[in-house]
């Protein structure tokens, strides 16, 4: 029997099956995020340099981390819908934009409240900073771009163009470290083994993939109301059992 | 017969440039408006920070870079706009020649019209902030390179933007992000000069920037017009 690969591909399926797999996404989330809380502010040590200001780091990396893969991610799927011209990959890349600019603005603001008790500064204009500042006006960009073209068709084509090209900054963002010589620490985490305590260690993968659970289900909620207010006018919605009561 | 087709290529290259000369030679205000504009902005720096000489000099190659960058902005709205208002895009659209090249025929006497007057601007005002000989040289080199880098940028959000209401704003909201590689090699080129070092690096990788522009620009910006024009 032959699988069907694009079966989901089309909003009708899919909203049903994201429907489904939300709670396999959020319960997960939540207990990781409870779980590596507890280990980052209780279990982990004390850092020998930072006293208690590291702890800071089990948000502020996964968010930066995530902020960085999900504009990945959404360009990605925004090239999709460019080329096969399907609606719902716009949808997604749509759906996916306000998490990244989110976890953006988390990334710079807990950097600033770190910042200011490490380098004695809110703000400093460091590469990856600013960067990560630059991220965050790329998200604003493509949101905005969106939402003030009325044709629905013509919105997801040009702010997927927009995405696109935007992408080729995120490999800059990455590279800035090694180009400028900047305040920024390097990279404690190195496939060669790690100079963090494994207690750290836990809690930052742990916050990683509670950030990561957490993104999808936030972002599958997101692309189910997308579908339900550009297809409102079908017969399936109106067949709904919640477009019912 | 290639030969013929490239001769072809390179008049609609110089007939869309020319046409576009034309055009801004006639409304003439519009170019002058953006140099008064870069003229403006950067005349005010002084005025807000205080007159010191030394901090201006510092600050100098900074200031005429982003008032450069800002005014570059304010005249990407008229790229496509005026054609698009009077149905010409859509004929451009439909001839046989290709989009790309006569995009990047625009992008070039958009480059002509309101980046080369900045640069031709661009040592008086470093003048007024007391720049040195070597480095006001190495800012007009840089700006040679960054300014069409702006406008060929500055095309793709004009394309996406057309015919949007508060497309300038927005315009300025997508670009300016862009555009800041150039702002940071741009200004680094001079800081090098000032600082005793060879601008050379900077300078190469603005080089690149604009050679990576006008190989992709063109053509990205052709698919961002299809896609406003459907």
């Amino acid at each position: 029997m032959a699988i069907n690969w694009f079966k989901y591909s089309a909003p009708t399926t899919f909203y049903g099956l994201a429907g489904k797999l939300i709670p396999w996404f959020a319960i997960p989330a939540a207990v990781l995020f409870a779980v590596g809380l507890y280990i980052g502010f209780a279990v982990a040590p004390v850092d020998a340099q930072q006293g208690e200001f590291y702890r800071i780091i089990f948000i502020h990396v996964p968010s930066s981390i995530l902020s960085m893969f999900l504009y990945l991610i959404m360009a990605g799927y925004a090239a999709l819908g460019l080329i096969f011209n399907t609606r719902l990959s716009a949808m997604m890349a749509t759906a996916i934009a306000p998490t990244g600019a989110l976890f953006a603005f988390i990334s710079l603001w807990t950097g600033a409240l770190w910042g200011k008790p490490m380098w004695g500064a809110w703000w400093v204009w460091d590469a990856r900073l600013t960067s990560e500042l630059i991220l965050l006006f790329l998200y604003l960009g493509f949101i905005a771009l969106h939402a003030s073209i009325d044709d629905p068709r013509r919105a997801d084509r040009a702010s997927a163009l927009l995405a696109i090209v935007g992408s080729v900054n995120v490999p800059i963002i990455y590279f800035s470290v090694k180009w400028w010589n900047t305040l920024h620490q390097g990279s404690t985490i190195k496939f060669t083994g790690t100079s963090m305590h494994v207690a750290m260690q836990q809690a930052m993968f742990i916050m990683l993939a509670a950030c990561w659970l957490y993104a999808i289900a936030v972002v599958l909620a997101r692309v189910r109301s997308i579908i339900l207010e550009r297809e409102r006018n079908t017969v399936w919605i109106n067949e709904l059992p919640e477009a019912k009561q | 017969m290639t030969d013929m087709k490239r001769s072809s290529m390179l008049g609609l290259l110089v007939l869309v440039i020319r046409r576009d000369l034309v055009l801004a030679m006639r409304r003439r205000a519009d170019v002058l408006t953006t140099l008064i504009f870069f003229v403006m902005v950067v005349s005010l720096f002084p005025l807000g920070v205080g007159p010191e000489m030394s901090m201006l000099r510092k600050m100098a190659a900074g200031v005429l870079w982003v008032a450069a960058l800002l005014s570059s902005m304010l005249s990407l709205g008229r790229l496509f706009s005026a054609d698009y208002l009077d149905g010409t895009l859509e004929q451009m659209m439909l001839a046989p020649q290709s989009l790309s090249m006569l995009v990047l025929g625009k992008m070039v006497a958009h480059w002509m019209v309101s980046g080369l007057p900045l640069v031709l601007m661009a040592p008086v005002l470093g003048l007024q902030f007391d720049m040195p000989a070597q480095a006001l040289g190495v800012l007009i080199l840089g700006l040679l390179l960054g300014t069409p880098v702006l406008s060929m940028v500055g095309a793709i959000g004009a394309a996406l933007t057309l015919g949007l209401r508060g497309g300038g704003v927005l315009l300025s909201l997508l670009v300016l992000p862009l555009c800041i590689p150039v702002l940071i090699f741009g200004t680094g080129a001079v800081e090098a000069v000032s600082t005793g070092l060879s601008a050379a690096s900077h300078l190469s990788l603005l080089g690149a920037l604009l050679v990576l522009a006008l190989v992709f620009t063109p053509w990205v910006t052709a698919q961002a017009l299809r896609i406003s024009m459907e």
